[in-house]
């Protein structure tokens, strides 16, 4: 199948996107953003066709909404349960922006399908490089903040009582997330994209209990999702999302299965 | 030491306390009690920094607190084990050398507050005097000289107060390592400490540990 100059494309973008949504998903689950991360693929599918209505790319109408709408979230209230009403009024506001969008302009509804299901075929050689620079820039931000983001992510509190910089460790964070969002979309699509974003962490946690490995298996699990999903969509012609989802579902039940069997023995 | 000089605190219009005078000298073990609200953890986050003082001075080292909340938010799927909670609060660093170092002192903190046989555990299933434990080797971490427990024995049954009280206690001895204790538990101030500074009508007394009595807690205010 690597005869195919596409799924070679395919190949090394899904490989870049597994490895940063696995790595920021660690993250996203211990920081209990989950919800925040699906609203943000909503916000990603508008921006998309903000993109294609202003002629522009659609991962560049992505990324300049998610990062706006992140930051807005992110200072708009710190306290969880405000920001979980704002964020569900914010989501369907840009969800009915995203019809609207692309209803307005002249592309198909197959491209507004691209978007939200996520496609293998239409990934073009200079759309890989731009995913793989802004994965490197999301990877390269995680190691200069490892630290300090993993104390803060996993002892809120803690960290505060340390004297770190939270808020400016929440903005640093917030603003990967909308990235790893616009480039996971290309793949699996806006919809789907939070299931990269959230489950391999989720799984992960478990069945290991250090930092390091906790990314190790979040992001072997996303990688293992999407390297098997586009091998079975390419044989069986079957979207790709379906099965990079169906995998990391199982792959989540099954962890959770193996956490209570390990609490009851 | 700590010491306090005509210090002042209110939110807006809303005042805390006012011209609080005190000093707290190293290895004081010194309960702050009074009523809820009367100014005990506004008090302790304005010697950590946290919230600034509205007038008057004070001297405090920040660098060398350590810390025990009240509240933390692990729950049962909490993934880390202890040893590797207590290692959230390590400096980032790529040097061997350092990171040896860090290893042993690791080891060092969990031996001084007895984990090191729990280190494994998923601090979600630790019960809450191994949590709390946890929570006070992290803040022990970084060496402080200062330690303050905001009501960190609130939750737990009377024994494994006591224990942990205990190991504070022998921390207290052992290193010189000045204890401010914010509580509602009459008992625990009578048992472990030396000092008492009683928050009430907008400023602070120090009272004789023997002269503490319960209506000192009294919720109300």
């Amino acid at each position: 199948m690597f005869g195919y100059e596409f799924m070679r494309e395919a190949f090394i973008a899904s490989t870049f996107i597994a490895i940063t949504a696995g790595l920021v998903g660690v993250f996203v689950v211990s920081r209990n953003m989950s919800f925040l991360s699906h609203t943000l693929s909503e916000i990603g599918f508008a921006g998309a066709s903000f993109g294609i209505l202003i002629g522009i790319s659609p991962l560049a109408g992505m990324i300049i909404f998610t990062l706006v709408s992140s930051i807005a979230v992110g200072s708009l209230s710190s306290e969880s349960s405000r920001r979980e009403a704002s964020i569900s009024a914010i989501s369907s506001l840009f969800i009915g922006l995203g019809i609207l969008f692309l209803s307005l302009s002249s592309e198909s509804s197959s491209y507004a399908t691209n978007i939200l299901f996520g496609s293998i075929v239409g990934i073009s050689s200079k759309e890989v490089n731009q995913l793989m620079i802004l994965a490197l820039f999301v990877i390269f931000v995680f190691i200069i903040f490892y630290k300090p983001l993993s104390f803060d992510s996993f002892d809120h509190i803690g960290a505060r009582a340390a004297g770190l910089k939270t808020r400016l460790l929440s903005i640093a964070f917030l603003v990967t997330l909308a990235l790893s969002v616009s480039i996971g979309a290309q793949i699996v699509g806006s919809l789907l994209v939070f299931v990269l974003l959230t489950l391999p962490g989720a799984t992960a946690k478990y069945v290991v209990h250090t930092v390091p490995k906790l990314i190790m298996v979040s992001v072997g699990l996303s990688l293992a999702g999407v390297w098997l999903g586009l091998y079975l969509a390419f044989v069986t012609n079957w979207p790709v999302t379906f099965f990079i989802s169906g995998f990391e579902v199982i792959a989540y039940f099954l962890g959770l299965s193996y956490k209570n069997w390990k609490l009851n023995h | 030491m700590i010491e306090a000089k005509n210090l002042s605190k209110s939110f807006g219009k809303q005042l805390i306390f006012k011209d609080l005078n005190f000093t707290i000298n190293d290895g004081d073990f010194v309960s702050l009690i009074g009523p809820n609200g009367s100014g005990k953890t506004t008090l302790v986050k304005i010697m950590m920094g946290l919230e600034k003082k509205t007038s008057g001075v004070l001297k405090i080292d920040k660098q060398t607190i350590g810390y025990v909340p009240q509240f933390r938010n692990i729950d049962i799927d909490y993934p880390l084990n202890i040893e590797q909670f207590v290692r959230l609060n390590l400096k980032f660093t790529l040097s061997p050398a350092k990171r040896r170092q860090d290893n042993a002192t690791i080891e060092k903190i969990l031996e001084k507050t007895k984990l090191t046989n729990l280190k494994d555990r998923p601090l979600g299933l630790a019960s809450g005097g191994e949590k709390q434990k946890a929570y006070l080797a992290q803040a022990l971490l970084n060496d402080p000289k200062i330690l303050i427990l905001d009501e960190s024995t609130a939750s737990l049954d009377v024994e494994v107060k006591m224990q942990l009280m205990d190991l504070v206690e022998e921390l207290n001895h052992k290193y010189n390592l000045t204890v401010i204790f914010i509580t509602h538990d009459y008992e625990l101030t009578k048992k472990y400490t030396s000092r008492a500074l009683f928050f009430k009508h907008q400023t602070i007394e120090e009272v004789n540990v023997a002269d503490v009595s319960e209506d000192m807690f009294d919720m109300g205010g």
